[in-house]
């Protein structure tokens, strides 16, 4: 077996392939859109499967959203933010989202609601909204019916009210821990917010029952959710020199424990 | 070798003889104005149309509207409305169906018709021509002159009715524009005589017969072809058909045939069976273009969808109407490119439109009882290639009507599409861009100009997750209790140690950013903070006369 062995792997390694492209069949693992790969732990298959929704909640609830959206955004589909007025637009582009494929819609009438919500979803293939203070069962069930047959993902936002319905998978970010920032007691504010370390925990139903736990920079060095890279013992966390920091002096060592991606190349 | 292959055959590909008839700047007269008037017709700040006036001084189709109106200050702006040229285009059309039941509207202001019964009629192509002309020229809402052309087939026919043909090649940066009013002792009939195309065809530029066809993957084409140094229609035709066929596909293969001056779709358009109709029995009778409209739109996607299970695309649509009083209207549409959804229900509108408000003499004197929407000629549908890197998304035309109707229930500028420009703070940079006035199927820029800075006092990335349109007051203080300030020179007067009652854990800034400092009315002096509370939030608050705010969370 040991003869001509390496080409036989070559050549099933290529067969594999071609059945892959052949296949004429779409799973429903394939029926997904894809996510950052640091997000893709959390997230049954590793991808945002299309015609369910994904709930973020907790500090950090809205940089989560932006950073589930970033990859399918970057890859070419459309983005529409319902009813968050007030959302970093600079943020969204720092995760990653492709603004000119974005859309905000304003707050919707709460009577509109469901019209309003159930008509993006028919068109645009991921939709982030915040529920207003009352949702109605009707109206949600039609959105699931809407993005079931459109192949749509809804993040859910958190917001005054509450959805009567769970999602398929919720994402709840967990001590939040900035670094950057000086200590309270220091007079020169000689810093600034780089990234934060935040724990994810997925939970949900079907294939995401078993909840997950992962460490990510959300927002990382660079605005993008960045995985946390585990260092290796011994190498003592290295505190980046300010790239570009508006303060004069230098950043003091706050940083404690890894650096996020990004930051080795800066300093 | 290509007239070699055709020598045989002369009559199959040769198209039958059509007369264009062409009111040049209709969109202009059908919004009231005089063409000696300057005007400017806008769609998402672009001209689409500019009278004969504003051209004279600069203004060219396609122009930015601010560029436009630099160049022809005292023009009057109107906006793009294809209802209202639809609407009064209209009489125009019912009094040519008096001459001859086949008649077809490309597009608002033109109008063509097959002349071979009527030509034999009416003694020739010239007396025909001269008739339609006497026909229009007092139906016309202001002065304009009406240009005809009669040659094979509805392309060399629409470029014969237009002035020229150029004496030269023109290439793609070249306008043409002549003066449409014919000149002293000119007619404003041109034939061209059967088989005699070519010689027309050969200077106009190859974008001319991407536009007849009017899809994007034509001008695409159009475009390469361009590039590659064939710019005329004569360049083109010079091509072998079988080269242009395996280099461009079909795309390239029907602006070669119209190039020819062949019909481009020889057999292949076809009348469909009767069955393929759709339509809807209205009771009661609707008399109101709104509710009438709404079933097209509804009769229009059933029809695509269809004709669409079939593989085929409507390129002729008839339209028609049945009264309680027994009388029936019907109007041809056609659109060489294909007729998608969206532009049937858009021309059941029009046509809707046009018969029900319109000045027409044959307005229907009751009210509509019977809807058909009758595909009179179909192709098959070539399907469409996808983007090659993501290029064409679900954000189809389709979608774009979607957003629309969102935009139709809360308000025009409740759907925005959002650019980055320039600023100091995260929400100084955003411009919200309400989608109703921009094209959002085409290429867009991401950031908008200036936003690269430099911006001294903007604050580097990670941004603020929420920025509040609003900023609420807060009320930051020291340690002692002292509410913190900072002063002159961009220092605080001491570490901030409460946001409200939240003890503030860490802290960074301040950056003071002194804007428009030139202009007292508008000047704006801020310093902004960063601070983390004890639950691990972060927010970004700004001073300003001697009051925080919060700007921003770090969510």
């Amino acid at each position: 077996m040991t003869f001509g062995s390496g080409a036989a792997a070559v050549r099933e390694g290529r067969l594999a392939t071609l059945g892959e492209r052949a296949r004429p069949l779409t799973l429903a693992e394939q029926r997904v859109l894809p996510v950052l790969s640091a997000l893709a732990p959390l997230l049954p298959g590793g991808a945002l499967a299309r015609g369910t929704s994904v709930a973020v909640a907790g500090p950090g609830a809205t940089s989560l959203a932006l950073g589930l959206a970033a990859a399918a955004s970057a890859a070419g589909s459309w983005t529409a933010v319902v009813g968050v007025g007030d959302l970093g637009v600079a943020a969204a582009a720092e995760a990653g989202l492709a603004l000119e494929r974005t859309v905000l819609v304003a707050t919707p009438p709460p009577e509109r609601w469901g019209t309003v919500v159930a008509a993006v979803a028919e068109t645009v293939e991921l939709v982030l909204a915040r529920p207003p203070a009352r949702v109605r069962v009707a109206d949600t069930r039609r959105l699931a019916a809407h993005l079931r047959t459109r192949g749509g993902v809804l993040v859910r936002l958190p917001g005054p009210g509450t959805w009567p319905e769970a999602p398929d998978v919720t994402l709840r970010a967990l001590a939040p821990d900035w670094k950057g920032a000086v200590a309270a007691e220091r007079l020169d504010g000689a810093g600034r917010l780089r990234a934060r370390r935040l724990v994810v925990e997925a939970s949900g139903r079907r294939r995401a029952a078993r909840p997950t736990r992962v460490e990510l920079w959300l927002p990382g060095a660079d605005g993008a959710p960045a995985p946390v890279v585990p260092v290796p013992v011994g190498s003592a966390p290295t505190v980046p020199a300010p790239a570009s920091a508006p303060a004069p002096a230098p950043a003091p060592a706050v940083a404690r424990g890894p650096a996020p991606a990004g930051w080795a190349e800066a300093g | 070798m290509a007239r070699d292959l055709d020598r045989g055959r002369p009559d199959r590909d040769r198209p039958d003889r059509v007369l264009v008839a062409r009111v040049p700047d209709w969109s202009v007269l059908a919004a009231g104005y005089d063409r000696s008037e300057p005007v400017l017709v806008v769609r998402a700040n672009r001209v689409l149309a500019a009278s004969p006036a504003a051209r004279s001084v600069g203004v060219t189709v396609g122009l930015r509207r601010r560029e436009a109106q630099r160049r022809c200050p005292e023009a009057v702006v109107v906006a793009t409305d294809p209802d209202r040229d639809a609407r009064a285009f209209e009489p125009l059309v019912g009094a040519l169906a008096a001459l001859t039941p086949a008649v077809e509207v490309t597009r608002p202001g033109t109008v063509a018709l097959a002349t071979r019964g009527p030509s034999r009629y009416h003694g020739g192509d010239e007396a025909l021509g001269e008739q339609v002309v006497e026909l229009l020229a007092p139906l016309l809402p202001r002065p304009a002159p009406v240009r005809v052309g009669v040659a094979d087939g509805t392309f060399a026919a629409t470029l014969a009715s237009r002035p020229g043909p150029p004496e030269r090649a023109l290439g793609p940066g070249d306008v043409v524009d002549r003066p449409d009013d014919p000149g002293p002792g000119q007619s404003p009939v041109r034939v061209v005589a059967p088989g005699a195309s070519l010689p027309l065809l050969a200077h106009w530029p190859v974008t001319e017969a991407a536009a007849h066809l009017d899809t994007p993957e034509a001008d695409a084409a159009a475009d390469v072809l361009g590039r590659l140094g064939l710019r005329t229609l004569g360049a083109l035709a010079g091509v072998p058909a079988g080269d242009v066929l395996a280099r461009f596909g079909p795309d390239g293969a029907l602006l070669h045939r119209l190039a020819r001056g062949l019909d481009p779709r020889p057999l292949a358009a076809r009348r469909p069976a009767p069955e393929r109709a759709v339509g809807t029995e209205l009771d009661p009778p609707v008399e109101r273009v709104d509710t009438l409209a709404f079933r097209a739109v509804g009769l229009a996607s059933d029809l695509h969808q269809r004709l669409a299970a079939d593989g085929l695309v409507c390129l002729r649509l008839g339209i028609e109407v049945e009264t309680e009083h027994g009388e029936v209207r019907r109007r041809s549409w056609r659109h060489e490119g294909g007729l998608s959804a969206a532009a049937v229900a858009d021309r059941a509108r029009w046509q809707l439109d046009g018969w029900l408000n319109g000045p027409s003499v044959d307005r229907p004197t009751a009210g509509i009882t019977r809807l058909l929407l009758d595909p009179e000629e179909v192709t098959a549908a070539r399907g469409r290639q996808l983007g090659f890197w993501g290029g064409e998304t679900r954000l189809d035309e389709g979608a774009a009507r979607a957003l629309a109707r969102v935009a139709a229930l809360l308000g025009a500028d409740a759907v925005a599409v959002p650019t980055l420009g320039g600023g100091r703070g995260p929400g100084d940079r955003v411009e919200a861009v309400p989608a109703g006035l921009v094209d959002l199927v085409g290429d867009r820029p991401p950031a908008g100009p200036g936003a690269e800075g430099p911006w001294p006092g903007r604050l580097p990335p990670p941004s603020p997750a929420l920025v509040f349109a609003e900023p609420p007051e807060v009320d930051l203080r020291a340690a002692d209790g002292a509410p913190v300030g900072v002063d002159g020179r961009g220092q605080v007067s001491a570490p901030p140690a409460h946001l409200g009652r939240e003890p503030v854990v860490g802290w960074a800034g301040p950056w003071p950013a002194e804007e428009r400092w030139w202009d007292p009315d508008r000047a704006r002096r801020r310093a902004r903070v960063q601070v983390v509370l004890a639950d691990g939030t972060a927010h970004l608050l700004a001073l300003e006369h001697g009051r925080w705010h919060r700007e921003g969370t770090y969510d």
